[in-house]
């Protein structure tokens, strides 16, 4: 499929992963459109990581297809498929910094490295410096990943994710063992990069909350803060949708309605939290 | 029944295929100049010293060795060529290849093997960078260019140690037909093969040591496996390889 025909950003057909005879990935198949967000709930081990990692070609699908900004990478070559990856942000649970390198050389790597962009050193450092504001830590530069907290860490991740302003943004579990304020500011974070640039998202977790943060909360340039997306209540957003995995099968796929109405045992729980 | 073959071919063939991508990166863009001239410091200005140091000491320990030898022959002048010529050939590109695998291919090793365990390469691979071109190329390029000039330093600095101990301490012989008789006795043949190997000796070093990195799993302690795998497998190549290239240059 040509790219720019249609919306569609990332699309799974049918995709199965399997380690060692045991199914990561079931026969899963969705698509994702451009400004749309998707929230992947899951409990650990149903799949979630390997649909990322999946999505962007770190993970090669034993059966079905993944089209990813209009490329077929189910059958592209690795060297093939870096220059698509620069196009996509994506910030692993682990967060994946490199700790050798400080906070500046962090968010600058894709600037720097990535083949398909020729950076300029003096625009480089304005545009890492900006990059490092969207996160509120201008001022750790200098700074090595060590000598950052969990949340610090995971905000510098998420810099580096946004800094080549990609067409969709993958993130790991972004909340996973941060305490609820610093889950907040980071769910702030993503709603803030969303909103401004209108990327898709994907979210995988399996805190629900964060799942309705993403759905009923907006950007206010203004204000300079997320707040609710409709203050009468009403939830207004049909372009975050809500994902269930269990053991890899894809289970659930709706509106938070749907997923609230759901009365499938496994599904309800992820709401009941 | 012999598929206790399989893992040694499979390891044979994983190494090889990251050899052939790492080759064929070389011409390709983007090179990474600063990577390459910060390995090159790292690898080749950093083994410096310790390539000074046994340089000297096999050279001074090898005059010492003949000096009982030759004097049985009563050919003691001759010391100058034996001390050139088996560091030259032999001692110099070995043993610096062999200190160097220690140094750096560990360090390698153990380098790439602890980004793959905390997801480092998965990140480098997902920000749109190849491993191989950004982490394998310079590695491979700067051992390849350093190890022969470090080869050349660990001879040069063996001859004048071997110097010292035939000429000052043993007066074996003069200095100036200690110079002389090492000067006349090499040929391009040995000059050949004593850069030559070294040549290959760091494309081994550095290759192994980014092959057993680059695969590490299981945490720190596979770190620790594969850094000494990495030393291990690189050292048992060397050997390997300088017994062929010595073979094929003694029937030229």
């Amino acid at each position: 499929m040509a790219e720019g025909r249609d919306n569609t950003v990332l699309r799974f057909e049918n995709v199965s992963v399997a380690f060692d005879d045991v199914l990561a990935l079931d026969k899963v198949s969705f698509v994702l459109e451009r400004g749309e967000s998707r929230v992947v709930l899951g409990t650990a081990g149903s799949g979630k990581t390997t649909l990322l990692k999946t999505a962007v070609g770190l993970i090669r699908p034993d059966s079905g297809r993944v089209e990813l900004l209009g490329h077929d990478i189910s059958k592209m070559e690795e060297s093939e498929l870096y220059d698509l990856r620069s196009r996509v942000g994506i910030l692993f649970q682990e967060v994946g910094l490199f700790d050798s390198l400080t906070v500046e050389e962090n968010v600058a790597y894709p600037l720097r490295n990535q083949h398909t962009r020729q950076a300029v050193n003096s625009d480089l450092r304005e545009q890492v410096v900006e990059a490092l504001r969207f996160v509120e830590l201008e001022h750790t530069l200098d700074k090595f990943p060590s000598e950052l907290s969990g949340g610090m860490r995971r905000r510098v991740g998420i810099a580096r994710a946004v800094v080549t302003a990609p067409d969709v943004v993958l993130y790991d579990s972004p909340t996973a063992g941060l305490d609820p304020i610093t889950a907040y500011t980071i769910m702030g974070l993503l709603i803030k990069e969303r909103d401004i640039r209108n990327a898709a998202t994907v979210m995988v977790t399996h805190r629900y909350q964060d799942g309705q943060l993403l759905a009923n909360f907006r950007y206010n340039p203004q204000a300079g803060e997320i707040e609710p997306a409709s203050r009468n209540g009403s939830r207004a957003d049909l372009r975050t949708k809500f994902m269930v995995l269990q053991e890899g099968r894809l289970v659930f796929e709706g509106v938070q309605e749907e997923l609230e109405a759901s009365t499938d045992p496994y599904v309800s729980k992820f709401v009941r939290r | 029944m012999l598929d206790f073959l399989k893992p040694p071919i499979q390891t044979f063939q994983d190494f090889f295929l990251l050899a052939g991508r790492a080759l064929r990166t070389l011409p390709r863009r983007p090179h990474y100049g600063d990577d390459i001239s910060l390995q090159m410091d790292m690898i080749g200005v950093g083994s410096v010293p310790i390539v000074l140091l046994v340089g000297f000491f096999s050279g001074a320990v090898m005059a010492l060795q003949m000096s009982r030898a030759l004097a049985q022959y009563g050919a003691t002048g001759q010391v100058g060529q034996i001390v050139a010529i088996t560091l030259v050939r032999e001692l110099g590109p070995v043993l610096t290849s062999l200190l160097v695998a220690g140094r750096v291919g560990s360090g390698i090793a153990s380098e790439l093997g602890s980004m793959k365990v905390t997801e480092q390469i998965d990140a480098m691979r997902a920000l749109g960078t190849d491993p191989v071109q950004k982490l394998v190329k310079p590695r491979l390029t700067a051992t390849a260019f350093t190890l022969p000039l470090l080869t050349i330093i660990a001879d040069f600095v063996g001859m004048v140690g071997g110097y010292l101990m035939a000429v000052p301490v043993l007066s074996l012989t003069t200095g100036a037909q200690y110079w002389n008789n090492a000067y006349r006795s090499l040929e391009y043949n040995d000059i050949t093969q004593g850069l030559l190997k070294p040549f290959l000796f760091a494309i081994i070093i550095a290759l192994v040591g980014c092959y057993y990195g680059l695969r590490t799993t299981g945490g720190t302690q596979g770190v620790g496996r594969a850094t000494t795998q990495a030393v291990v497998v690189a050292s048992i190549w060397i050997f390997v390889t300088n017994l062929m290239v010595t073979r094929i240059f003694v029937n030229l």
